[in-house]
């Protein structure tokens, strides 16, 4: 793209200009939208039950019966992506909520109170920083043993210090503004300083963090199942199909190929969309 | 106070921030297997717990003393190198560990080897020639990388490789490693997969870092006086892009921990990330334990020394 100013000298040329949707990011959105109406509606438009035997041939290929082929039982693959949809997408949506939500508001109240509060809450969850992803989640279910709700709260758990740190920057750099100096030398309380001055002013960026944190949760919460540790059998997020069938891998099975493309196609859209968000809701400060 | 102790406060503190933050994960792991799972007694003894058995083995595993107690035992034990027994087969852990650690370590060396030079000229080169094709096809493709999981880009490689090409063994542990070529062949699929991994954070992180340099307004002033965009890069934005590429390097690098885990899983590497993962299937709390700070400790080194590097590199708290 040729930008017509007198500052073609410049040599970084501006990344971001416009704030509208490009093309990327709209097709980013589209693929977003469409896992999240096959989450909901998954199951009823599964050709197959997505837990029944339907062919006696194991690692079928794709025919005009079996869409994608079937896995090592001669399950239907298609039925059964439809249905993991609802397994990746849910669990790491409710993980993602609970882990922003804790982070945000946990952040923006260590910003606003600051002191002693803020010190040792910043420390301590530094150090839950300072554990691999993947580990964590390994040692809580060895712990506890996998099931839907633990997962939900251990991937939340892993990612509520980044979003802690993240929020809190933001709200420290809002709560140094003239209008919250201004908020609090006509006494307003804390919690009004909180929803009124500060969550507005970093609602855009937090959003934004909340989409890249999405992919993350996704790519543990697959390589967990992916470790048979994850959403446990009968039921299958995509993760876990890669795991059933990765026997067929030598046989060029379907069965193996498509939930990994359900999966990448899933965190490269939200990847691609959160990138090219307009930077008028990425950062309000530029 | 001179200035030039400055750099040096920053690094002591950063050193005692990360001893700490070691205290605190492995409180966070010991009290994660230790305290949750309920009786330890009673799951080992399994059919034959009877309430006298369960209590004659807490006992003489020390069960009934505070956790606390216990905690601080099993830290002292650590330090000097004692991780405890295995529950499952009644072998000393550090035994079970010590020939898993070299096998983990010598993989995670072949792929830094491997990945660092190709990541930084991939990077820098991107940096270099910003906007055009060969950064577009860059970024998209670590983009590609990055976004999928680790699992997914040993499938394509043992997929293209193993099962397309046919030039590489699927499983990655053959029994005779006895010459150069074995070797080779026993270690690709392994580091190739790595090597994508951690390198697409690699040159993602050192671009940014050239790029970064590139806006600064000294290397403009090159620009302007009419050097070639190579000079511009190479002589005058790269010496001071070199300490962030560092740092940059040794966050990639942390990728190394989580991506061995599924690495070892998938192509049955004998290394310490499949000894941790079986003893998940046994629960075997004190093989676990041990295994998951081997990994907190080299994530937070690699963490701590990337911190580290960007400290003493950077000039301004110099002088």
């Amino acid at each position: 793209m040729m930008i017509e100013r007198s500052n073609a000298f410049v040599i970084p040329t501006p990344k971001r200009l416009g704030y509208s949707f490009n093309w990327a990011g709209r097709v980013g959105l589209a693929v977003i939208l469409f896992w999240a109406v096959v989450a909901i509606v998954g199951p009823w438009i599964a050709p197959h039950p997505p837990g029944e035997i339907v062919d006696w041939d194991y690692f079928g290929p794709v025919t005009a019966d079996f869409w994608m082929g079937t896995d090592y039982l001669g399950r239907d693959i298609f039925s059964r992506i439809l249905m993991g949809a609802r397994y990746t997408v849910g669990i790491a949506l409710a993980s993602v909520v609970l882990a922003c939500a804790g982070g945000v508001i946990l952040g923006m109240v260590a910003a606003v109170i600051g002191g002693w509060f803020d010190m040792i809450l910043s420390r301590l969850l530094d150090a839950f920083n300072g554990i691999p992803s993947l580990l964590f989640g390994l040692v809580v279910v060895a712990a506890v043993g996998s099931s839907i709700p633990v997962l939900i709260l251990t991937l939340a758990a892993i990612y509520l210090p980044g979003s802690y740190r993240f929020a809190r920057a933001l709200a420290v750099n809002v709560n140094a503004t003239d209008y919250v100096t201004v908020a609090r030398a006509r006494g307003e309380s804390t919690p009004y300083l909180i929803t009124r001055e500060i969550f507005p002013n970093i609602l855009g960026p937090v959003l934004a963090d909340l989409g890249l944190r999405f992919v993350f949760i996704v790519l543990v919460l697959s390589g967990l199942s992916f470790l048979g540790l994850g959403v446990q059998p009968p039921n299958a997020d995509w993760g876990a199909l890669v795991r059933e069938n990765i026997e067929g891998l030598s046989l060029g099975a379907p069965a193996v190929i498509f939930p990994s493309i359900a999966i990448a196609t899933l965190t490269i859209s939200v990847n691609m969309f959160i990138d090219n968000l307009p930077t008028k809701i990425r950062d309000r400060s530029e | 106070m001179p200035k030039s102790l400055l750099p040096w406060i920053l690094v002591s503190q950063r050193l005692g921030i990360a001893l700490l933050t070691l205290v605190i994960v492995s409180f966070a792991v010991f009290f994660a297997t230790e305290l949750l799972p309920g009786d330890v007694a009673e799951i080992l003894l399994g059919q034959a717990a009877t309430p006298e058995a369960v209590a004659g083995l807490r006992t003489a595993m020390g069960l009934d003393e505070p956790a606390m107690h216990r905690f601080v035992g099993w830290l002292v034990g650590l330090a000097g190198g004692d991780m405890g027994t295995s529950y499952v087969n009644k072998m000393a852990v550090s035994d079970l560990m010590g020939g898993r650690l070299v096998n983990s370590l010598r993989l995670a060396a072949v792929t830094t080897l491997v990945s660092v030079p190709i990541a930084l000229a991939l990077g820098i080169g991107a940096a270099m020639w910003k906007g055009s094709m060969f950064d577009r096809v860059v970024s998209v493709a670590t983009i590609s990388v990055i976004s999928v999981p680790e699992f997914m880009v040993a499938t394509l490689a043992v997929l293209i490789f193993a099962v397309w090409l046919g030039w590489l063994p699927a499983l990655a542990y053959g029994a005779n490693v006895d010459s150069w070529s074995a070797m080779l062949r026993a270690y690709a699929m392994p580091v190739i997969t790595l090597s994508f991994v951690v390198s697409a954070q690699m040159i993602r992180m050192s671009r940014a870092a050239v790029i970064e340099t590139i806006n600064t307004p000294y290397v403009e002033m090159a620009l302007l006086k009419g050097a070639s965009r190579r000079r511009m890069v190479l002589g005058h934005a790269l010496p001071n892009a070199l300490g962030p590429i560092a740092n940059a390097v040794a966050l990639s690098l942390s990728y190394l921990v989580g991506g061995v885990i599924i690495v070892e899983t998938i192509f049955n590497y004998p290394g310490v990330a499949k000894l941790m993962v079986d003893a998940v299937a046994t629960r075997d709390l004190p093989l676990i334990q041990s295994c998951a700070m081997i990994f907190c400790v080299s994530y937070l080194s690699l963490i701590t020394l990337a911190d580290l590097i960007a400290i003493l590199s950077n000039p301004r708290l110099r002088r």
